[in-house]
């Protein structure tokens, strides 16, 4: 479903991603793991649109979406969490959901209540008062109003307490469950490994493994190297 | 009656309500503006420029009405709506390409489109005084407090004011656009991310702040004279008054037009020569104890 092909991208002069390629298929939860300031935030940040790769191609089921406007990829279907969760801090909670375009009735705010029935309890709260594990679970609810079919997770557990994280595990396993396509980064690696079925790491930018989770755990290498595990 | 509240003179209370009625004009104005400083953070020098061209406008479409109530109240609708297609054109063609450059390169922008509009103004209107006629209903004094006149057409003001206030609310609050302006406010690179085209958002809200500088002209116009160069003293002051209020936020230019309109009414009842050094001091007291504004700055 999702294919990138060779990207490279640059934050001015500064070349962050070289040569990237992965892909997502339908239904699978694919993470892209790697040590901070590895690539992984840019390489989302390319697929979005937000930072446009400057060569290489960007597809979503085949049609050509590299460099195009966020809210154009939002509205075919591509949800994207950013890492530092970017909730509308002045909006409640309800409002942060009800403004996000939406594509279909598919996902509405009961449905995405009934994954996190902890927001529908804070639903008038001004989302800047909430808690970080709120946040993270808002900014997520947020991206499945617009019904995506592709979900970009940017290390959503990043700075949660390890209760929280139990929980998140859970609810991101749910959204596989109901047919979301999702790209996980993390740091974290134990925690992605509960949820993710292949793998790329990802380090100075350039994609240093693929493979399924067995390939990864069996690989002493890679993980030592790049995952400090 | 004469001393109807305690301390309070008639004198003193009907200069604050004429400063009351000086300040919603401000306030729609420097409402405008700070939305669009808040939302799109354009710091629209040619705010002002809108605003006599609402006033002018007003007299051309009153006049080709007759020059009555009438041409009042369709002055009223249409002014605006003109100002509007105007911003609409410049956000279209210009300000829609430049949403990410610094602030300094805007300012220029504005600064320039301030002078083309003004040349504008001359083309079309000429450089002479003009006047609109104060509406037949709204004619006349009323006696207030012991016999102290307060014209009617300051009491049509004074409802105006909250009548504005409030739509701005309900604009803000209750209303998708709003609500998407608010989140744009703070973070618009996510709006985007959520598939909203903030282009367009940012369109709207513009197109709404520059109409809210046409509704101001037009509700000026009748009160003064209309001339080039009334833009002037404004856009200066609906700048202090949002600096003052915390800038982008429309309830900080609410109580920065109400100390700026109250300073400078009272001020001259207390010292004439030196009454509209008032309002300028206060700007200087309040920037002193609170140097971001009274409100929460969205900057």
């Amino acid at each position: 479903m999702l294919d990138v092909n060779g990207i490279d991208t640059y934050y001015g002069l500064s070349h962050i991603l070289f040569d990237v390629s992965l892909n997502v298929k339908a239904g699978e939860v694919v993470g892209l793991l790697g040590r901070n300031g590895a690539g992984k935030s840019t390489t989302m940040k390319s697929i979005m649109g937000v930072v446009p790769p400057r060569r290489g191609t960007v597809s979503l089921n085949g049609k050509d979406i590299t460099g195009q406007k966020p809210f154009i990829s939002f509205r075919q279907g591509i949800g994207y969490v950013p890492d530092d969760r970017r909730v509308f801090a002045d909006l409640c909670v309800d409002d942060n959901l009800e403004i996000v375009y939406r594509r279909s009735k598919d996902w509405t705010k009961d449905r995405v209540y009934g994954i996190f029935p902890a927001l529908k309890e804070i639903r008038s709260r001004r989302a800047g008062h909430l808690s970080g594990g709120e946040q993270q679970m808002l900014t997520i609810a947020r991206a499945l109003m617009g019904s995506p079919e592709l979900l970009l997770l940017d290390e959503p557990t990043e700075g949660l307490a390890p209760l929280i994280v139990r929980d998140l595990e859970q609810q991101i396993l749910k959204l596989k469950d109901a047919g979301i396509s999702i790209l996980l980064s993390e740091q974290n690696v134990r925690s992605a490994l509960k949820m993710i079925t292949r793998a790329y790491v990802i380090d100075n930018g350039r994609i240093r493994f693929e493979g399924t989770v067995g390939e990864l755990e069996a690989n002493e290498d890679v993980k030592k190297k790049y995952l400090m595990i | 009656m004469e001393n109807l509240f305690g301390f309070i003179s008639p004198g003193i209370l009907s200069q604050i309500l004429v400063g009351l009625s000086r300040t919603v004009i401000l306030f729609i104005v420097s409402s405008g503006l700070s939305l669009i400083l808040g939302v799109l953070r354009i710091p629209n020098v040619a705010h002002g420029s809108l605003y006599m061209i609402g006033a002018f406008m007003a007299y051309s479409v009153s006049h080709l009405f007759g020059g009555g109530t009438a041409g009042f109240w369709i002055a009223l609708i249409l002014a605006p709506l003109g100002v509007a297609a105007l911003s609409f054109l410049a956000e279209r063609s210009l300000f829609q390409f430049l949403y990410e450059r610094e602030h300094l390169m805007l300012l220029l922008l504005t600064f320039a489109l301030s002078l083309v509009f003004g040349d504008l103004v001359k083309l079309v209107w000429g450089a002479e005084y003009r006047s609109v006629p104060v509406p037949f209903i709204f004619q006349g004094y009323i006696n207030l407090f012991g016999g102290l006149p307060f014209p009617i057409y300051s009491f049509f003001l004074l409802i105006m004011g909250p009548v504005i206030a409030i739509l701005l609310w309900l604009l803000t609050n209750k209303t998708k656009i709003g609500k998407i302006s608010r989140a744009a406010a703070v973070d618009r690179e996510m709006v985007g991310a959520v598939g909203i085209n903030v282009s367009w958002v940012f369109g709207i809200v513009f197109i709404i702040g520059c109409s809210l500088a046409g509704l101001g002209g037009v509700l000026v116009a009748p009160t003064v004279s209309v001339t080039l160069g009334m833009d002037h003293t404004l856009i200066m002051e609906a700048f202090l008054i949002v600096i003052m209020g915390g800038l982008g936020n429309v309830w900080g230019a609410l109580l920065g037009a109400l100390i700026f309109g109250l300073t400078q009414s009272l001020g001259i009842l207390i010292w004439p020569q030196f009454g509209i050094v008032f309002p300028y001091l206060a700007v200087v007291v309040v920037l002193i104890f609170r140097p971001t504004g009274i409100l929460r700055s969205t900057w």
